[in-house]
């Protein structure tokens, strides 16, 4: 990584708190961290660690009680309604772990929508989205409505449609947990593809050992704090394909990441058996 | 770690460019969402429009049977007089039993239609953090709301009041005969057809408000809610 790269995104002794009964839950207790353009990030925890709200605090769906979370250098804290509306339509991304496309629109209606929301006439969206979703390999299927896609082609459609307005960064709230180890895998291929063509950041939720295989750096979450952040070059994780690899990738990731290595586990047996989904 | 621009720098960039490039709130867009949503819940449509045509029905058929019973019974000491919305209030002033009525059926109109809309809010609470999330503003949102239930209102309305001025009609040629045509005020009775469709498309849009504020109002951190 080059160290000369601006901050996409800066977290600076971020705290949150949600009232809970007479007092107080802290969720998050001092984040302090730097994402640098073009890095592909992986948060990983345990579950009640504080991992989504600290991502919705990065993808400015949410604001810190305290601390200062800065997107582009801009502290969004600062960001009224609309331009709050305004960055997320034209500087993030997003994809879910349940997809969500909207279901009475077609693919391409769904990849255009932001574009429509960006103000792009519809011609011009029109063929923005048919290219991009060329790029995601689902340049036949532009007519399909969501339910005829399955998992994996409704994950395309969505990654399609987060890079609508040429985003700098794009969230993926467990993009692969939906899907199974096949699929999950192709996904994160093209997600890593695109991060490389197009210089977008993308930070990712994840449990899925076979992310953080891809990612830049890793950034582990324990209890609201930052546990610690891994680049790849100082763990040695090998998924590799589908078959005997997996178990031992899982392995690796458990000896590196006690609690959310097992918990990567759990999941990737729950969905070995449950591949339909 | 330097700094490469300071944050007042920062946020005067994004506002310069929040200039030259707009959020926009396309109406053709929502109009799609707002029909392509009605069709897929056709049926659960079909009963929100029928307790607007029931309410709007009834309206029009009171008014209607006393725009003919005056026609056909002009009385000079009728404190009922006037066209269109002068008409309908001296009528419902004189005959409060009606106007209870009337107005009974119209609340329940209204509660049911905020209700329907409440569960349609509530169903696609994921959708709409959705399209906050890929950048649409609230009155975005509204917009689709009302759209929605605007065209359920205005179907519904016109429907019931032409249905229910069909049925004075029929009652008025029974009861007095094919000579009753010659004497009816039609363009008074057209009147309060229009006026009884507007009355409840407004009472849709009244109903259908607060669902719609609601929906506006959502996070769109909701968005990322794993449960349905």
């Amino acid at each position: 990584m080059a160290s000369s790269q601006e901050n996409t995104v800066r977290a600076r002794a971020v705290r949150k708190r949600f009232p809970m009964g007479e007092g107080y839950l802290e969720a998050l207790k001092g984040i302090d961290l730097e994402i640098k353009r073009g890095e592909y990030i992986s948060i990983m925890g345990p579950s009640g660690s504080g991992k989504t709200t600290l991502f919705n605090m990065i993808g400015g769906l949410d604001k810190p009680s305290d601390g200062t979370v800065y997107i582009d250098e801009v502290d969004i804290a600062q960001l009224d309604a609309y331009e709050l509306a305004w960055l997320r339509c034209r500087k993030i991304g997003y994809i879910f772990q349940t997809f969500n496309l909207i279901p009475v629109m077609t693919a391409l209606e769904n990849v255009t929508l932001p574009m429509i929301f960006a103000g792009l006439s519809n011609d011009e969206a029109i063929s923005k989205g048919r290219g991009l979703l060329e790029t995601v390999g689902l340049g036949e299927r532009w007519q399909h409505k969501p339910t005829e896609l399955s998992g994996g082609q409704q994950q395309r459609v969505a990654i399609a449609r987060s890079f609508a307005n040429d985003p700098s960064i794009i969230l993926a709230d467990e993009p692969t947990a939906n899907l199974d180890l096949k699929t999950g895998h192709d996904i994160i291929e093209l997600l890593r593809k695109l991060n490389k063509e197009m210089g977008v950041t993308i930070i990712s939720n994840t449990h899925d050992p076979s992310m953080l295989n891809v990612s830049d750096r890793i950034i582990w979450i324990r209890d609201g704090r930052v546990d610690r952040i891994e680049a790849r070059s100082d763990i040695d994780i090998n998924v590799g394909t589908i078959g005997g690899d997996v178990l031992g990738g899982v392995g690796s990731a458990d000896s590196h990441g006690g609690a959310a290595g097992k918990h990567a586990m759990d999941r990737l047996t729950g969905e070995a058996t449950n591949t339909g989904e | 770690m330097d700094e490469q621009i300071t944050h007042e720098e920062a946020i005067r960039r994004l506002r310069t460019d929040m200039r030259t490039s707009s959020v926009a709130t396309p109406f053709a867009t929502a109009l799609k969402i707002a029909f392509q949503s009605l069709r897929i819940r056709f049926w659960r449509s079909i009963i929100t429009i029928a307790g607007i045509f029931f309410a709007i029905a009834f309206l029009v058929s009171v008014l209607n049977s006393a725009v003919v019973e005056l026609a056909v019974n002009p009385d000079e000491g009728s404190q009922v007089s006037g066209t269109g919305l002068r008409f309908i209030l001296t009528l419902l002033a004189a005959e409060p039993r009606q106007a209870w009525l009337v107005t009974m059926s119209l609340i329940v109109c209204v509660i049911g239609i905020a209700n329907a809309m409440l569960m349609s809010v509530t169903e696609r609470y994921k959708e709409i953090g959705t399209m906050k999330c890929l950048g649409a503003l609230d009155i975005f949102v509204i917009e689709l709301f009302l759209l929605e239930s605007g065209f359920q209102g205005l179907v519904g309305s016109f429907a019931g009041a032409l249905i229910g001025a069909a049925l004075v009609l029929v009652s008025a040629l029974v009861k007095h005969g094919f000579a009753v045509m010659g004497i009816l005020p039609w363009s008074q009775m057209v009147i309060n057809i229009l006026l009884a469709t507007v009355i409840g498309l407004l009472l849709t849009l009244l109903g259908a408000s607060f669902p719609a504020y609601r929906a506006s109002q959502m996070p769109p951190a909701d968005a990322m809610r794993t449960e349905v």
